[in-house]
Order: structure tokens, then C-alpha cells, then sequence
């Protein structure tokens, strides 16, 4: 079986795969990024560079995780189509993968209203689903949206995100497969704190056969602290922290929550590893990068 | 209808302090429908514009009138002599008349006193919301009569986004989440296996993407 990249053939291979993320800096200074590489290198199989996530403007997804690949990590490229048309998507994916980026996961973005220029226009010109659609057409026919034949068409592992804890609930499935079968390989899903809910959705998923077609990584995100915790449930969009994870937080001393946190993370990885239907996991450390390596060493991941 | 709402009084007096007479014009379809410029705003807009001035010691003419569309000449021509005696023409129509006003007049200075908003409809008594964006290429068949390239913040053909959080946008509590509702329809209507099928990207070309449109009826074309 052809792979697309390095992240692939280990989910092929049937390894429990771990990702990270970096966040690109609000600057140029390529330092922040090879900051967050040594923090990262050696814990992870791939690491996701977001793409002006939560709208606050940052250097490019693409320039980052080219950076990352000069390194020898492996990135996962994450594109939203809040900021470009469909001419602009397919022109950034070919200089993606001219600079040896391989993976990338198609998002819609979060609306600029939440950012730090809510005055900006968004595209919105095609959907994460389409854009799912516009890679593998690229990949697997070798022309882009107009029926353009490629010299040398993107071969990238195709990925999607998945929010098993956004609403209506009963919907998450059918996305879930309507993802799938525009061409998703393999999932990152929302952050997971609210457990019964996802072993819910990955039951649903097992159950319609949709695991069988689709490696899926389960978000986990380390609280670092109570406040963080109470912030995320009530200003980030799509996030459900349940009570008994707040309360659990604030019930140790403040020099103490970022332990807590990082043992609330490891009990979900613990759980994830042994689900059926869940092939990995991906850790989202904002701005915490340092935790990665203790998080993986802990699991027992590498 | 169109909707739109009276630009604050701060910024019409500027738009017409350097004028000496000026026409408030009305429009008595849709504005009028949303508040913001029938013949009872331009009677109270005119009456604060005159109390302003005074408190300024400036000694700016306000006249009144209102027609019943500043989109079609037939009634723009009504306007004729009013328009012909004044400085400046303070139209509250929306951005189509107050451009039509413009075209019937070349040499008149045609200001807005209103911002047009959208193409909606009034909810509940006060309560206007945006349904329909003109698109040019309606799809509501598909997605049980609720418009997710207006109502959507993504305008996500294959929605709903991951922000969709108690029938609520993440962009907003108080906005419904379009996806929320085309799913509920479809489920009452037993469509709901419509959303199974993959929707292509849309084609804007008919879209104002396309550049400024124009309808023909050959038809009607004499």
C-alpha cells in the first residue's frame, strides 16, 4: 500500500500514533518555532502547525511547517478556508507540498470575530468538506478544480477535525462519514474532557463501520490551571469541559493545578489506547510545549 | 424586504452642514416597513435636523417629502421639483434608491441618510433578521428552506462547523446556528438523508463575485 508520509505508514503499520501542535509566533522570529521543534523532537510522529488559529494574525502554517521539515519533523499543515478562495487553496497546497509538507488538515477556521481584526472579510469561499474533496481530487486524479491536468500533482495524508462534543449530537456521525467520504484518512478530534460523551460518538462511529475507514486521534489538551480550565468552557467555541473537571482543578492548591491537569490528561490517554476505533492521540499543549515530552514519557507513547 | 437603519445624527448633520437647503426624501416601501425612512422618520429626523441647526445659529432649510419607491422612476419623478429646488437631497431610501435618485438627477447631490443592511424579514415586532443573500443561484430546496450561504457564518455547504454549540453559533448566543435549523427541518420534513450527499463547491460566478449584475427580460424590452 502506497503512504503518503511518515505519519501514515506508522497508522498503517498499526502504531498508536501521538501528534503535537506548534503555534506559529505573532511575529517573524523563526526562533519561537525552533523552540517549540527541540521541545517537541523525539516525542511526536507529526506535529500540527496551525493556521492562524482563533484569528489572531501569525506567521504562515505553510512557512512554519516548512521550517519544521528543514528540522526533520514531520508536520501536519493546518489550513482554513476563513482566509483564502479556492484559487489561493490549491495554489498553497502546491507550494506545501513542493516544500515537503505532507500532511494537512482542513478545517473552516474560527470566525475572525473572536480575533485580533474582527473588521477583516472572511472567504468562506468552499467548505473544509470541499477542500477535503480538492486535495484528494488533486492526489488521487491529478487535476485541480477546474479539470486542470497537474505535472506533479500534491500527494498528501489527507486529514479532517472532528467535535464530538459540538451539537447536534446526533448530526456528529453523519459529518463524521460525510468527511470520510470526501477523502478524510485520518481524524484529529476537539479537545476531550467530557469522556462519556466521546466513548458515545466513537460507539456510534465503530457501530456504522466508519473506524474501519479512517485512523481517528483523540484531542487532549493539559489544563494548566483551574482559571484556564473555567476560561476554555466558557470563551472557546466548540470546548465542553464538565463540571467535575473544574471542580477537580480547583480542589488542589494553585502551585499544584498543572499536575492535576497533566494527570486528568493521562487518565484520557489511558482510556483512549485501549478504545476500539481510536488510533491515536493528538496533544494540543497550547502554549505549553514542555509538558509534550513528560505526557508521552508518563503514557508509555514512545 | 430591504432593510436598513438611520445613520446616527451626528453623521447626517455633517453629511449636510455644507448645504443650505436641503430635501429629506423618504422612500414608503421597505424602509418604511423597517423604520428607518417612511414619511414619520423623515418628519422626526427633519424636525431634530431643524432644532440642531438652530442650536448651531446655522440657517440650513430642511424641506420634507416622501415617494412611494426611489427605485422606479415612475415615482422618483415625483421628486422632480422638489429635487430642482434644493442644495442637496438627503435620500433615507437604501443604497438602490438613493443611486437611482443620482441617475434621475445627475447634477443633484444625493447623500444617504440610511445604511442598508440586508435582505430579511421582520421576525417579531421590532425584530429584523437577514435570510436571503441574493446569491443568485438559490439552493433552499435542498437544505429545507433555511439559507446556510446567509444564515451560516461559514456559509458551510456541508455543516454544521464544530462551533454549533446548543442550537446556538459560536459567533454569537443570541444568533441561531443555521445548521441547527436545517436539521431540525429536515427531520421534521423526513429529508434528513439530503445532508448525506456531498455538496460541491458552490458557483459564485452569479454571485456579486461575479462583478455587478444585471437581469435582462428580453421580454419586456421595448
Amino acid at each position: 500500500m502506497k503512504t503518503y508520509s511518515r505519519l501514515h505508514a506508522k497508522l498503517s503499520q498499526g502504531k498508536f500514533v501521538v501528534t503535537g501542535e506548534c503555534g506559529p509566533p505573532r511575529g517573524a522570529n523563526k526562533a519561537v518555532i525552533d523552540k517549540k521543534i527541540k521541545l517537541l523532537n523525539g516525542y511526536v510522529d507529526a506535529v500540527n502547525v496551525t493556521d492562524n488559529q482563533t484569528a489572531i494574525v501569525r506567521m504562515s502554517s505553510i512557512a512554519a511547517s516548512a521550517h519544521l521539515v528543514a528540522a526533520g519533523l514531520e508536520p501536519v499543515m493546518q489550513m482554513v478556508v476563513r482566509d483564502r478562495n479556492r484559487i489561493a487553496i490549491q495554489s498553497d497546497i502546491m507550494g506545501a507540498y513542493s516544500l515537503g509538507i505532507k500532511n494537512i488538515l482542513c478545517l473552516s477556521g474560527d470566525h475572525q470575530k473572536f480575533g485580533s481584526q474582527p473588521d477583516a472579510m472572511n472567504v468562506f469561499d468552499i467548505d473544509s468538506v470541499n477542500l477535503i474533496r480538492t486535495i484528494k481530487d488533486m492526489r488521487d486524479i491529478g487535476r485541480d478544480m477546474s479539470g486542470f491536468e497537474l505535472d506533479v500533482a500534491p500527494q498528501m495524508f489527507i486529514g479532517a477535525a472532528a467535535n464530538p462534543f459540538a451539537d447536534p449530537f446526533e448530526y456528529r456521525v453523519i459529518r463524521l462519514a460525510k468527511k470520510i467520504d470526501a477523502g478524510a484518512d485520518f481524524i484529529q478530534t476537539q479537545c476531550i474532557y467530557n469522556v462519556d460523551r466521546f466513548k458515545e460518538w466513537i460507539r456510534q462511529a465503530n457501530d456504522q463501520g466508519l473506524t474501519e475507514n479512517v485512523y481517528i486521534l483523540g484531542g487532549v489538551t493539559p489544563l494548566r490551571s483551574a482559571g484556564m480550565a473555567r476560561y476554555m468552557k466558557n470563551k472557546v467555541a466548540g470546548m465542553d469541559i464538565p463540571e467535575e473537571i473544574i471542580q477537580r482543578m480547583d480542589g488542589v492548591d494553585k502551585k499544584n493545578q498543572a499536575d492535576e491537569g497533566i494527570a486528568i490528561c493521562l487518565e484520557t490517554i489511558e482510556m483512549l489506547k485501549e478504545m476500539t476505533g481510536v488510533h491515536g492521540v493528538h496533544i494540543m499543549a497550547i502554549e505549553w510545549e514542555d509538558a509534550v515530552g513528560r505526557i508521552v514519557n508518563q503514557a508509555g507513547l514512545q | 424586504m430591504i432593510t436598513g437603519s438611520q445613520k446616527p445624527i451626528n453623521e447626517i448633520i455633517k453629511l449636510v452642514e455644507p448645504y443650505k437647503k436641503v430635501l429629506i426624501l423618504g422612500c414608503g416601501t421597505c424602509v418604511k416597513t423597517c423604520f428607518a425612512g417612511g414619511e414619520d422618520e423623515v418628519a422626526v429626523l427633519s424636525s431634530a435636523l431643524r432644532l440642531s441647526f438652530k442650536k448651531m445659529a446655522r440657517a440650513i432649510k430642511i424641506e420634507e417629502q416622501t415617494i412611494e419607491r426611489q427605485c422606479e422612476n415612475e415615482f422618483i419623478q415625483e421628486a422632480a421639483s422638489g429635487v430642482a429646488g434644493t442644495d442637496a437631497v438627503l435620500s433615507l431610501a437604501c443604497g438602490a434608491g438613493v443611486q437611482a435618485m443620482a441617475k434621475r438627477f445627475p447634477k443633484a447631490v444625493v447623500l444617504p441618510g440610511v445604511n442598508t443592511t440586508f435582505i430579511g424579514i421582520q421576525e417579531s415586532a421590532g425584530i429584523f433578521t437577514e435570510e436571503c443573500s441574493g446569491c443568485g443561484n438559490c439552493g433552499l430546496a435542498t437544505f429545507g428552506a433555511v439559507c446556510p450561504v446567509t444564515r451560516c457564518a461559514k456559509k458551510l455547504l456541508n455543516g454544521p462547523c464544530g462551533g454549533s454549540q446548543k442550537g446556538c453559533c459560536e459567533i454569537d448566543p443570541d444568533t441561531p446556528c443555521a445548521w441547527h435549523l436545517i436539521i431540525e427541518r429536515l427531520t421534521t420534513l423526513g429529508q434528513l438523508d439530503n445532508l448525506r450527499t456531498y455538496i460541491p463547491p458552490k458557483n459564485w460566478n452569479t454571485s456579486l463575485s461575479g462583478g455587478p449584475r444585471k437581469l435582462i427580460r428580453e421580454d419586456h424590452i421595448i
